[in-house]
Formats: C-alpha cells, structure tokens, sequence
C-alpha cells in the first residue's frame, strides 16, 4: 500500500498588487501517494500553477503562502528554512515547464547545462559527468553526440523539452512537478513526449503531478485528477471514476465542452467567465455560472467532502447532511 | 440628461482610463523621488506662471545708485552691477525657461515621432535615410552643435529654442522608429491592413498614438538637458539677448564680479541646479513608472 | 461537392519567404506555402488542419493578400484577385474578412471597442458617426454583447470576449468570406465551445463561408464540411469531413489522429507516433516530404514526390501508398 508523499493542507496562497489582494488559492487541500501520477487540471486563473510553485516554495513578493502545510515526506515544507528546500529543490523535488526554451540559458551548450545539474548533485566536477550526460540524452532518446554541442536555440520544442525532462529525472526525484509540458508542443510531438514520460516514469516508479488544461492528456496519463477552479479544489478522484462519474457542475461543464473526434453532440460551454480574484465570488465562486446553484451556493463555501470511496467534491449539491 | 447626468455619464466612459491612472499614481506614490522631482517641477512652474505678478521690483529697470547690493531685506538676492534686483530677475526668469522647454518639446518631440514612425513603419530606403540623418546629427556632442546653430542664427530667444530643437530631435526619432518597429507587426494592424486602411491612416491614427508614450517619457527626462543647453548658451553670449533674465546669461553677467559680489551668479546658478534636479527626479521616476516590468 | 458553385478557388498558391542569412546567403527560402490548391463552395467551413511549419497561418494571409503570395492564382467568385491594385481590392476587402488566433493582441489596446468595431464602417462607407455608432450597437447585440461595452478598452475584455469583438469588427462589412484563423486557441476549452457556437450560428445568420484554420482536429470534426490537412506547406489530404475521418488515408493524417489524446481513460489506444521532428520549411526532404517520418516510407518515397490521387468522388490523397 502506498502512502502518502505530499500533503497538502489548507493552502492559502494572496497576491498582494495595485488593485487589491489577489486571493489566488483558498484553502487547497489534496494528497499524493507515492508512485501516483496526480493530475491537477483547470482552465486559466485557476491556481494550478500556483499551487506548485507554492510546493516547491518558490512563491516570492508580492505573492506570499498565508496559511496552510505542505507536508512532503513527512517535512512541512511551509516552515522548512530556505537552505534545506535548496537542497530538496532540484533532487527531491523536481519540476519541468511550460516554456522549456525559457528554462535553458541561451548562451551555454546544452550538454554543459546538464552536466551542471548532475555535478551539482553528485557533488563533482562537469568533467566527470560526461559520461551521465551521454546516458542522460540516450535516455531520451536523443544522440549525444549531435545534442551535446547544441545551445538551446538550435532546439526544436520537443527537443527541448526532452532535455528538461532528462535533466529533471536525472536526479532520481522522489517528485516530479510538470508544469504543462506539453502544451506549446504540436499534437504529434505532444504524444512523442507524453509517452516518453510515461515510458520514463514507468520505469524509475516516480511520484508525478502533472499540471494541465487538457483533460485528454489527463485522461491518458493520470491515476488520480483534481480539479481547480478559481484558486479552489472542486472535484478529486480516480480518474475513470471522475470521467465516468463527475459530479461538481464546474466538472461536468468541462466535459461537454470539450471536442471529441467521432462525437457530433452539441458542445456546451460554461457561460460568463473566470471571475476576479481580487473580489472573488461570496461562497462557492463558481456560483455564478452554475447551472445548478441554490441559495446557500452564494453565502457559503462548500466543504471538500467524500461522497464516494475516493471521490470528493466540493459542491452544496452533495453530502451535506449536518447541515 | 441633465448636467450632473452627462458629467457622471462621461467619467462612468471614461472609467478605464482612470483605472490606468490609478495604477500610475500608485506606482508614483512608492518613489519618494519622483515626488521630490514632482513638487519642485511644480513649484517652478507655478513661480514662472505666478511669480511675476508678485516681485518687488521691475526686473529691467536699473537703479544705479542700488548697484552690487548684497543679500537683504530689500533686495532678497541682492542687486547686479546694474543695480537690477536678482530676485526679481531670477522669478522672471523662470517663464523664460518654461516657453524654452514647452516650444523645444513641441519642436523636437514633434519632428521626432513623424519621422521617427515614417522611418520605422516603411523600413528600407527611408529608414536608411533617416538613420545616416541621425548619425550626422549625434556625431556631434549635442552643445558644440547647439553653439554652431546659435551662432550660425544669431543670439535670440526664438533662435535658441531652434538651435536647441535642432539637437534634440534625433533621440525621439530612434525611440519613435524603434517602437514603430514593434507595432508594425502587431495582429491588430494586419486587422485594420484586412479591412483595407490606408497606409496614411494605419500611420496616423494606429502606429503613432503607441509610440507617442515613449517619446513623451524621453521628453520629460531631457528637460533638464535643454534648460542647461539653454544656459549654456546664455552664458557664452549665444542665447537669449540681454536684458532678458535668462539664468544663463545672468550667471554669465556676474562673472567678473564673482569674487565679491557673489551674488550676481550664484543665485541664478542655484536656480538653474534645483530646476534640472527636481526634472531629472521627476523623469526617473517616469521612466521606473513607465518600465513594463516594474509595472508588476 | 458542386462544382459549378465555388465561390473561391485557390490555383497554384506559392508562397517563399527569403531568408536573408547576411551577405552571403544563397537565396534560401522557406516554403511555406508550396503550390496549394482547393475550392470553397459558399455556406461551407472549409477547415486547414496542420502542426507547426505546415503552412496553413501563411496560407490563410495570402489568400486575403495580407501576405503577397510569391505565384498562383485567388479567384473570388469568378475574379483573379492576384494582381488587383490597392483601389480595387477594396471592394474584395468588403467581403473577405479575418480573425485571428491572438485575442490579446489583435485589437488595438489604445482604442475604444466601439472604434475597433467601427472602423470599417469608417474607411469603406460615407457614414456619419451617429450611424457607425448605430451599427456597432446592433453588431454587438448579434455577437453576444451590449451596448456598454462600446465604451471600453480592450484590456478590460476576457479572451472570449475579445474574439466576439474581433468577429463584431469582420462582420461590420457584410462580408461573405470570413478567415478564421485558429480563432480559440488561445481561449479556455468552456470557452471555446461557446465561441464556436457563436462561429456556427452567425455564419448561418450572415450566410457566411469559412476557411477555418486549426491544429485542432477534435473541433474540425465538429464544425467542417470539407477538410485539407497540410504538411510542410503542401496539402497531403483533402476531402469532406466523413473522408478524413472515417478513412483516413495519408499516413500523416492518421498519425494526427491517433496522437490526439481521448479524453477517455478508458480508451488507452497504443498509438502510431510518428518518429522526429517536424523538419525545416528551408529544406524540405526529398521526395515525399513526410518520408523521414512515415512508418510505411518505401524506397520511392525518397525519391519521387507523389502524385495527387483521387481515391474517391472528391477525397485527394498525396501519397504513394495512400492506406485506404
């Protein structure tokens, strides 16, 4: 049985800009297992990015975590002193992006920055890792002899993102953070590096989270799926108990509004749009656009609950029989 | 609608404007500085717009037998070899830079941008064009040309704010071309390209207004320059023609009683330092205010 | 697909860009559009799918003459359009209008909504304000907002928002051909579904024809009649939406399909990926530009370029050994 890796409990993340205080998370609570591959997706201003930067402590001024625990391997990272998260970041924890040109600096060669990274751990000079290095690229299946001597420009965006991923689990991380790896990559590269991950994963047994909008992606590559809207945690579960069984109307919508190929039924979308998260909606914030909202949806906030084995929901719809 | 009604209306309209000023004020509230600059810019406009309505003394009539006065009650500068009282002349002084700085701006600031977007919206041959332009003039340290065109003019006030417009044109031009650059790739000019604007209209009415921003930012910090060019000028005799109270030519009269009769140059000296400080603040911060990325 | 009502057809289109690589470039081009032909019926969505370096954003500027195309032929409704002088595309410009991908950078941000919308009125028609003003009313009205919006900048907008204004600014000119150029891309997924609603139900308003250009092959299965999928600057496969999808036969074109991801877990497909990188539009491979990447490539498909074949009424494939 495994347990868990990382706890989150009762983020609260704020902004603090011109306008006003950016409420960015609201009390964020989930739980990864170790080996679990947990999805976080929602659609934009949702918080998902957020969230893992909050993770791996790298919210600076003006934004800052009020309240809450992050607890991985048994360590509140909220309270743990910036010299010890240094040495988790990048070894324990590791994170891949959105932009993987942006993660690489442009004026090195791309096997001198991955020679850094695995010196860095292993606590050698880069002379010595040559050898990593070669296996670190054979590993994704690119040749290191022609990648080595390439700067990141040079790069396609698959390539590029092959090298972050490369660099990223070549410190054997207990967690891998991927932060939309795949989303400014076209659909056929998309699949070249999502099985990459999955072949890679698969075989090094990491624990994943796996940030996206594209409920497809999920879909094929996540054990377990959160769902966020607006800076909170709507709907959690396995996910074919999510894609089968969704209960949270912001869920649902999602759901119909996404294209299938070989489905021609009507699309839906959510009508109205993302709020402000200076002045969020009163209780539930997705009130406003909900299909199913009562009166209690606008003054209170729904609890996460477990309605079924697994499955929780944030939703005044569901489970609230203390009232 | 009544009055009250319309008025409400408008500002109701008008709401996203002040929002972006909103943020501004914010961001200018944080820099102690550009207050700094801010109040003394300020003061010094409301002295030169004010002030000659309230000194002692007619800044031009001279009073020999109150010649090379010091400091007092009397006279709160002192008086200069022509028995003139300086505050006077100081005070009045100041409207005489203001018209300097308001006419050079315009001149200089307007030239600029048409070029600066007509260079950097066709590109090519007229852009080549306007650069090696550019080149000529910033070749030259920008006094040394502003004394060639002063002298080549002859001393007056019209000639130097020209001399002076002359110099400073080229600065806005590159940033007017440079942000033209960026523009002209922009989605919403391919837009109006496909409803079938004009060159002429995509020009005037979509490219310049974006690059005015900029050259306004570059206008403010260079206030400072053009009052110490103008100075300048006043103080080697190529400026504005005596008896005017320009500060420069003043420092430049009391020269040679400069070791005695202190005065006579320090006080408008004084005046010229404070006035190119307080613009300078005010243009740094502008310019902190106006970067995208402290924006955030 | 009736063929005596077309009402544009694109003959030969070529597009090739210069690279300038300093004084001693070679007269390298990049081929971004590389003799491409197809015909639009009117009150069809035509719908371009393609990756990156496919060609299909350069495609759709050039028909418009955005972009001036290098050779070919862009007959509107009878009339080559290719050679008109600025004056005489003014009328064209009336009728073939575009929206594109970008909803943060495709209206102009110092401009007030109601000018955005209006400035076609402005340029083209002889109008007072008042009636602009007017016009933008009962535009906005059709795309899904109010009259209060007129007054406001762009910034204030979301994504979605910002496209229905995009769209209130093609329509402005009673156009008959609209470019849609990966209109929801960048917008949100619940988002997206409402603009292509607002998509489908203006064009049967307004009678329009689109060309919808897209990566997105789950929404061209929604909305299009006719599909050409392209690659490397040249259509590899054409044909009506049920030939795409039912039969696919180009191997590019099944790989698109099988490398989207289903949103059903339950459907893991072991999926045909095909192999590298999308090569450069500079140099494209020899032969059948696919080749590198195809996992059925033969000897001749490195070779020799494939012919165009019709495999069935209307459905072309580019391939020397098309699946079906």
């Amino acid at each position: 049985m495994n347990g868990a890796l990382l706890t989150v409990k009762n983020l609260k993340v704020v902004f603090h800009t011109y306008r006003g205080t950016v409420h960015a998370l609201d009390h964020v609570n989930f739980t990864v297992l170790k080996n679990e591959r947990f999805g976080i997706i929602g659609e934009t201003g949702c918080g998902k990015s957020v969230t893992s930067l909050a993770i791996m402590r790298l919210i600076e001024q003006p934004g800052e975590i009020v309240e809450g625990e992050i607890i991985f391997d048994g360590k509140d990272l909220v309270k743990t002193q910036e010299n010890t998260l240094n040495t988790i970041r990048g070894r324990e924890i590791s994170m891949i992006f959105q932009e993987p040109l942006s993660s690489l600096n442009p004026v090195m060669k791309v096997g001198f920055q991955i020679g850094e990274s695995i010196a860095r751990i292993k606590n050698t000079s880069i002379k010595a890792c040559k050898n990593d290095i070669a296996e670190v690229l054979r590993a994704v299946d690119l040749d290191p002899d022609r990648v080595a001597n390439l700067y990141p420009h040079e790069l396609s965006g698959g390539m590029a993102q092959r090298i972050m991923i490369a660099m990223a689990l070549s410190s054997k991380p207990k967690l891998l953070i991927a932060d939309e790896p795949t989303s400014a990559l076209d659909v056929t590269i998309q699949a070249q590096i999502m099985n990459l991950l999955d072949d890679l994963v698969s075989k090094m047994n990491n624990t994943v989270i796996l940030i996206t909008h594209d409920l497809g992606v999920a879909a094929q590559f996540c054990d377990k799926i959160m769902i966020m809207y607006a800076g909170t945690a709507v709907e959690q579960a396995k996910t074919e108990e999510l894609f089968a069984n969704p209960l949270h109307p912001y869920t649902k919508g999602l759901l119909k509004a996404i294209p299938r190929v070989g489905n021609r039924d009507r699309l839906t979308g959510i009508p109205g749009s993302v709020p402000d998260l200076v002045n969020p909606p009163s209780g539930c914030r997705f009130h406003p656009r909900c299909p199913n909202a009562m009166k209690i949806c606008s003054s209170q906030k729904p609890a996460l609950m477990e309605i079924n084995p697994g499955h929780l929901v944030a939703c005044h719809l569901y489970g609230d029989e203390n009232g | 609608m009544t009055l009250t009604e319309k008025i409400s209306d408008f500002i109701e309209k008008r709401k996203p404007i002040l929002e972006d000023w909103k943020h501004t004020f914010f961001l200018w509230k944080r820099t102690k500085l550009a207050i700094i600059g801010t109040v003394i810019v300020i003061v010094f406009v409301l002295v030169a717009i004010i002030g000659p309505f309230l000194i002692p003394y007619d800044p031009l009539s001279q009073n020999m037998s109150e010649r090379l006065q010091p400091p007092s009650l009397r006279h709160f500068f002192g008086t200069d070899q022509f028995g003139r009282d300086i505050f006077s002349r100081v005070i009045s002084g100041a409207m005489i830079e203001v018209e300097i700085i308001i006419i050079v701006s315009i001149i200089s600031g307007g030239i600029g941008l048409i070029l600066g977007v007509i260079a950097g919206y066709f590109g090519g041959a007229i852009d080549e064009i306007l650069m090696r332009a550019t080149d000529m003039f910033l070749a030259f340290p920008s006094l040394i040309l502003a004394m060639a065109f002063a002298a080549m003019l002859g001393p007056s006030l019209i000639n130097t704010i020209i001399a002076i417009s002359l110099v400073g044109w080229t600065v806005f031009a590159r940033l007017a071309r440079a942000e033209a650059m960026k523009v002209k790739t922009q989605p919403y000019i391919e837009a109006i390209k496909a409803l079938g604007a004009s060159k002429t209209r995509i020009i005037s009415i979509h490219v310049t207004p974006m690059c005015v921003s900029p050259v306004l930012v570059q206008l403010t910090l260079r206030m400072g320059t053009v009052i110490l060019t103008a100075a300048s000028l006043g103080f080697l005799g190529l400026g504005v023609r005596p008896p005017l109270p320009e500060w420069g030519a003043m420092v430049s009269d009391g020269r040679s009683f400069l070791l005695d009769q202190w005065w006579i140059s320090t006080f408008p000296g004084i005046a010229i330092a404070i006035v190119v400080l307080g613009f300078n603040l005010l243009g740094d911060g502008l310019r902190d205010i106006m970067d995208p990325r402290l924006r955030r | 697909m009736k063929m005596d009502e077309i009402l544009i057809e694109i003959q030969n289109l070529k597009k090739y860009f210069p690279l300038k690589r300093g004084i001693f470039s070679k007269g390298l081009y990049v081929h971004a559009v590389d003799d491409v032909s197809i015909q639009i019926p009117p009150r069809r969505i035509f719908s371009i799918v393609g990756e990156s370096g496919s060609g299909k954003t350069t495609f759709g500027r050039t028909i418009l003459r955005l972009i001036e195309p290098t050779s070919g032929k862009i007959i509107y409704k009878g009339r080559n359009i290719m050679n008109l002088n600025q004056k005489e595309m003014m009328t064209f410009r009336k009728k073939m209008q575009i929206v594109f991908q970008d909803p943060y950078n495709s209206l102009h941000p110092r401009r007030l909504v109601k000018d955005i919308i209006g400035e076609g009125l402005s340029i083209h028609e002889k109008i007072s304000s008042g009636q602009i003003l007017e016009r933008v009313k009962e535009i906005l009205k059709k795309v899904g907002l109010n009259e209060d919006h007129m007054f406001r900048y762009p910034h204030e907008f979301s994504g979605g928002q910002r496209q229905r204004i995009a769209m209130a600014r093609a329509l402005i000119l009673n156009p008959e051909f609209i470019v849609l150029d990966e209109p929801t891309s960048a917008l949100d997924v619940s988002v997206q579904a409402t603009i292509v609603d607002l998509l489908i139900e203006l064009k049967n308003t307004f009678s329009l024809t689109y060309l919808f250009i897209t990566h997105n092959l789950a929404v061209v299965d929604y909305i299009s009649d006719f599909v050409a999928v392209m690659y490397l600057g040249q259509i590899v496969e054409m044909g009506s939406k049920d030939d795409i999808f039912n039969s696919p036969s180009h191997p590019y074109t099944y790989a698109l399909l099988s490398a989207i991801p289903d949103p059903d877990p339950k459907k893991k497909r072991s999926r045909t990926i095909p192999r590298g990188e999308i090569p450069s539009a500079v140099n494209p491979p020899e032969g059948c530009r696919f080749h590198p990447r195809c996992p059925y490539a033969k000897e001749i498909c490195k070779r020799s370029e494939p012919e165009i074949v019709e495999i069935s009424k209307g459905h072309l494939v580019k391939c020397h050994f098309p699946l079906r």
